[in-house]
C-alpha cells in the first residue's frame, strides 16, 4: 500500500484513530491490569475529558463527573470547582467532540454498533422524551442525591457512580474482578444491577447508534451546553448549501443538521460533512472546505441543480 | 472576523475555567479528588 493510501485511509477513520489513541494513552497503567491494582500515581491529580473510571486498573487520571462528586459527597460539601474547571476548559474548547472523539465508553458503543444485526434503528420510540433523561440523570444521580441522601457522618455518595455509571463497571469492575478473588467474594446485589445496566446499553448499541450517550450520560449532557459557542463548531455556508437533506440522513443521532449545527446532541462524529456533496457544513474557525461549490439555483431547493460551479477564490 | 471575535464566549468561559481551576485548587480540593481516584472506589466497580 502507498503512503497516499496510507493517509487517506487514516484520514477515513481518524475519528477511530483518535478514540483508541486517547483510550491507550488515559488507560496507560498496563501492570495495573496484570496486577489487578489501580494506578496510584500524582496524574491522579488531573481529569481527563471523558468518561473514563478513576478505578480502571489502567487509568492514569480522574474521570471528571468522579471527581466532581467526590468533594460533593465530603463532609463539607464544598462547590466542586476544581472539577468544574476542568469541565469548563473541556467543554469550552471542544463541546461534545469529547463524546465523539475521546470518550472511551463511546468507542465501545460505536465498535458494538459495527456489528451487523438484521435492523439497525434511527431512534426508539419517545425519542424526545428519553433525551431529556440525561439531565435528570445529572440533576438527580450528580448533584442532588449526593448531597442530600447522607449516611449517619453526614458523607453522601456517588449516586451516578454508584448505581448507573457502566464506564465504572466495564472499565474498573470487571477488570479487578477478574483478577481479585477477594474482591469477587464481596459481590451482591448493587454489582449484579450495574452489570443489568451494561448489558441492556451493550445489547441496545448493537442496533441504535450510542444509545447511553443519547439517553443517559450526564457527562454528554453538560458538554451539550456548550456546544453553541465552543471554540470547535459548525455552521452552514447559507451560499452552499441546497437543502437537500444528505446531511440529516446521514446524522446516526438524527438530528437536523441544517437547523441546527450546534445542537446538544451532537457528538461531533463528523458524519454530516462527509456526507454534505456541496461542502456547506464547515467549521466556524476553519478555512473554507476545498469541495467544489455548486450553483445556487434561485427559488432555493426547489428544481435540479445545475452543477459544479467553478469559483476564484481569492 | 477575528478569532478572538468569533469566540468571546469560549474565550469567557475559559477564563471562568481558569478561576475556577485555581479557586478550587486554593481550596485543597486537587487533594479531595487525588485521595478518591488513588484509592479503590468500590461505588464505581459497583461493591460499596
Amino acid at each position: 500500500m502507498g503512503r497516499g493510501k496510507i493517509f487517506q485511509a487514516a484520514k477515513r477513520h481518524a475519528r477511530t484513530l483518535a478514540q483508541l489513541a486517547f483510550a491507550a494513552l488515559s488507560n496507560g497503567y498496563a501492570a495495573g491490569f496484570a496486577q489487578g491494582k489501580i494506578f496510584r500515581g500524582a496524574g491522579k491529580f488531573a481529569c481527563v475529558p471523558g468518561l473514563n473510571c478513576y478505578s480502571c486498573p489502567g487509568a492514569v487520571a480522574s474521570c471528571p463527573l468522579g471527581s466532581l462528586q467526590a468533594v460533593l459527597t465530603g463532609r463539607e460539601h464544598k462547590f466542586p470547582f476544581y472539577a468544574l474547571g476542568f469541565l469548563l476548559f473541556f467543554g469550552a474548547l471542544f463541546g461534545r467532540l469529547v463524546c465523539g472523539w475521546l470518550c472511551p465508553f463511546g468507542l465501545v458503543q460505536d465498535l458494538l454498533h459495527k456489528i451487523p444485526v438484521p435492523k439497525k434503528l434511527r431512534r426508539l420510540p419517545g425519542e424526545r422524551l428519553l433525551r431529556l433523561l440525561k439531565y435528570a440523570v445529572l440533576a438527580g444521580f450528580v448533584l442532588v442525591l449526593p448531597l442530600v441522601a447522607l449516611d449517619v457522618a453526614g458523607q453522601g455518595q456517588p449516586w451516578f457512580c454508584k448505581v448507573i455509571c457502566p464506564s465504572g463497571t466495564l472499565f474498573g469492575g470487571i477488570p479487578l474482578l477478574a483478577s481479585n478473588p477477594p474482591l469477587r467474594a464481596a459481590l451482591g446485589w448493587l454489582f449484579t444491577w450495574k452489570a443489568a445496566v451494561l448489558l441492556a446499553l451493550v445489547a441496545l448499541s448493537l442496533f441504535l447508534w450510542r444509545p447511553f450517550c443519547r439517553y443517559l450520560c450526564p457527562l454528554g449532557a453538560i458538554y451539550g451546553l456548550f456546544n453553541p459557542v465552543a471554540v470547535v463548531r459548525l455552521r452552514i455556508d447559507e451560499g452552499r448549501c441546497t437543502d437537500c437533506g444528505a446531511c440529516r440522513r446521514a446524522c446516526k443521532l438524527d438530528l437536523d443538521v441544517r437547523r441546527a449545527p450546534n445542537h446538544p446532541d451532537c457528538v461531533r462524529c463528523g458524519g454530516c460533512r462527509k456526507a454534505c456533496p456541496h461542502g456547506a457544513i464547515c467549521s466556524v474557525n476553519a478555512a473554507p472546505s476545498g469541495k467544489k461549490r455548486f450553483l445556487q439555483k434561485p427559488g432555493g431547493s426547489k428544481g435540479p441543480n445545475p452543477g459544479p460551479l467553478k469559483i476564484n477564490r481569492p | 472576523m477575528s478569532f478572538v471575535k468569533r469566540n468571546r464566549a469560549a474565550l469567557a468561559l475559559l477564563a471562568l475555567a481558569a478561576a475556577c481551576f485555581a479557586l478550587g485548587a486554593g481550596l485543597g480540593q486537587h487533594e479531595t479528588v487525588l485521595r478518591k481516584a488513588v484509592n479503590l472506589c468500590m461505588e464505581c466497580i459497583g461493591l460499596g
